[in-house]
């Protein structure tokens, strides 16, 4: 067994700005972030395929209390792609203290920005990001 | 499989202590075994759970360092077992799975933990890398943080004004607190009133610090024998009746996160293999690390249906003498406290002393089936035992 789309190849994507993902070709479930495996069926008979960047969010919250290495308060949320799956990222472009239940249901574009490693996970690595649509 | 039972249970105090993981789980486990009226040379095999020793304490490969400072025989294997906070639970299943499989009769499990010594910003960052590394902690992510995701949706989905869904949140609070008030092993010991609840810090939006449980030290363990020999040792055996235990991956697949599909299959397995349902249960120790997950436990159960739980505890259905079924007597993670890696035995400890009727002004009078629940990592682990004072 061979991942179509590797962690690093995905991350390769990010940063050219795309959201690289799989269609399972079995029960036609689009697989994002890439896995090896279709998580809706098992089966690994997946291709490659480009997604869209464009969602609808469904829940966040603001971290005020926030892990060794990161300056709170930030956003993180979780958004509903138009392709189907979930992706959890940092919503951006927005003051953290004017984040409500309004957000919900709002439509969002895909992005991402770079987080640097720390002393744990030593990977710089490109985290999704949301933007609302008409902000 | 042979019936299995838990001949002795003992936990520390929980809160913040000058001693080591291994102290507090030596203090733990001879107790257990003392409980027992058994010797550690009669232990077979330690089933040991820690999460975070090496951040606290520069150590790995902690079990073999308890299995010798119980004075367990050379011959009795110690295994460390991580499931990030329902560590103890899932040791203890295991523990169980094997004496019931033949393989052993006598064996201790439990864990220990020493969180404070890590101070909030560690703490919060070790903590976090029970979430999924490259997608999800990398954003930043807290475990207040996945549990104010799930009451957005909660009160989204069900269509709860979020001021509502708080004040309801925070009776969950000052219940599992007034329950602590009479536990001497507790973390927090005082009550606290629905005010306090909605006035404190806000750590994760909309979650302020009482709707937190702490980081705690301490450590739980108990003796698992099969019940043939059970009675031959002590008058009062538990029984265990039923277990189960699930898996889930990161949040992103788990989607809606109201639903805890883990908890749903395990606590499936359990109802089945103990041949009862929601409605029997006596006493309920939950994964209470924050209010909204109370909530939440409530319905994967079956006690409530969806989107129905979150006014039982300020309906009084869930407190002590509560018209519907007691809830964290101990005061739960939220008041008790949560020593991530020895929660689920402490819990076990809780249930074990309800079903003797040795728990004093919290006994939950004429309890005889109680349920145990842990939680690990964001929604992707638990595991329930229910347990019982009948044998079969």
């Amino acid at each position: 067994m061979e991942y179509k789309i590797t962690f690093n190849h995905y991350q390769q994507g990010l940063e050219q700005g795309k959201f690289l993902g799989l269609t399972c070709n079995a029960c036609h479930s689009v697989i994002f972030p890439p896995a090896a495996v279709c998580r809706e069926c098992g089966s690994s008979d997946l291709t490659p395929t480009e997604l869209s960047g464009r969602g609808t969010l469904r829940t966040f919250t603001v971290v005020r209390v926030a892990p060794e290495g990161k300056k709170p308060p930030y956003i993180v949320a979780m958004a509903e792609l138009d392709e189907g799956p979930w992706a959890l990222g940092n919503l951006i472009n927005m003051n953290p203290d004017a984040a409500d239940m309004g957000l919900i249901g709002k439509r969002v574009s895909l992005g991402r920005h770079m987080v640097k490693g720390d002393t744990y996970a030593s990977d710089d690595t490109w985290v999704l990001t949301f933007a609302l649509k008409d902000a | 499989m042979r019936q299995v039972a838990i001949v002795g249970a003992a936990m520390t105090k929980f809160g913040v202590s000058e001693k080591t993981n291994l102290e507090m789980f030596a203090e733990a486990g001879l107790e257990a075994i003392a409980r027992s009226n058994l010797e550690p040379r009669d232990m077979e095999a330690l089933f040991f759970g820690n999460c975070l020793g090496d951040f606290e304490e520069g150590q790995l490969h902690m079990a073999s360092f308890a299995h010798a400072e119980l004075g367990l025989p050379v011959s009795a294997p110690a295994t460390r077992f991580e499931s990030a906070c329902a560590t103890a639970t899932v040791a203890t299943r295991h523990a169980a799975l094997l004496v019931g499989a033949g393989v052993y009769d006598v064996v201790i499990a439990g864990g220990t933990e020493r969180a404070t010594k890590m101070g909030t910003p560690l703490a919060t960052r070790t903590f976090a890398m029970a979430s999924q590394a490259q997608h999800e902690s990398s954003a930043g992510i807290t475990f207040p943080g996945v549990f104010a995701m799930a009451t957005h949706l909660y009160a989204h989905k069900y269509g709860i004004p979020l001021k509502d869904l708080k004040r309801h949140m925070a009776g969950v609070a000052v219940k599992n607190h007034y329950h602590g008030s009479m536990n001497p092993k507790a973390h927090f010991q005082k009550k606290i009133d629905i005010d306090m609840v909605l006035g404190g810090m806000m750590v994760a939006d909309p979650l302020q610090l009482f709707d937190c449980c702490p980081f705690s030290d301490g450590a739980a363990a108990v003796v698992v024998a099969n019940a043939g020999k059970a009675k031959d040792l002590i008058k009062n055996p538990i029984y265990i009746a039923g277990m189960g235990q699930a898996s889930n991956g990161p949040l992103y697949l788990q989607k809606d996160l109201t639903r805890v599909r883990a908890r749903e299959a395990s606590i499936a397995q359990a109802y089945k293999e103990a041949g009862i349902g929601p409605d029997d249960l006596d006493v309920i120790e939950l994964h209470d690390c924050f209010t909204i997950a109370e909530i939440l436990a409530l319905e994967s159960f079956g006690v409530y249906d969806f989107g129905k739980a979150y006014d039982a505890a300020t309906k009084g259905e869930t407190a002590l003498n509560g018209a519907r079924v007691v809830v964290n007597p101990s005061g739960g993670l939220k008041a008790k406290g949560h020593p991530i890696g020895a929660t689920g035995a402490a819990q076990i400890t809780e249930i074990v002393e309800q079903l003797r009727g040795e728990s004093g002004p919290r006994q939950v009078e004429g309890a005889c089936i109680g349920l145990v629940d842990t939680l690990g990592g964001d929604l992707g682990t638990v595991c329930n035992i229910i347990l019982t004072n009948r044998a079969n």
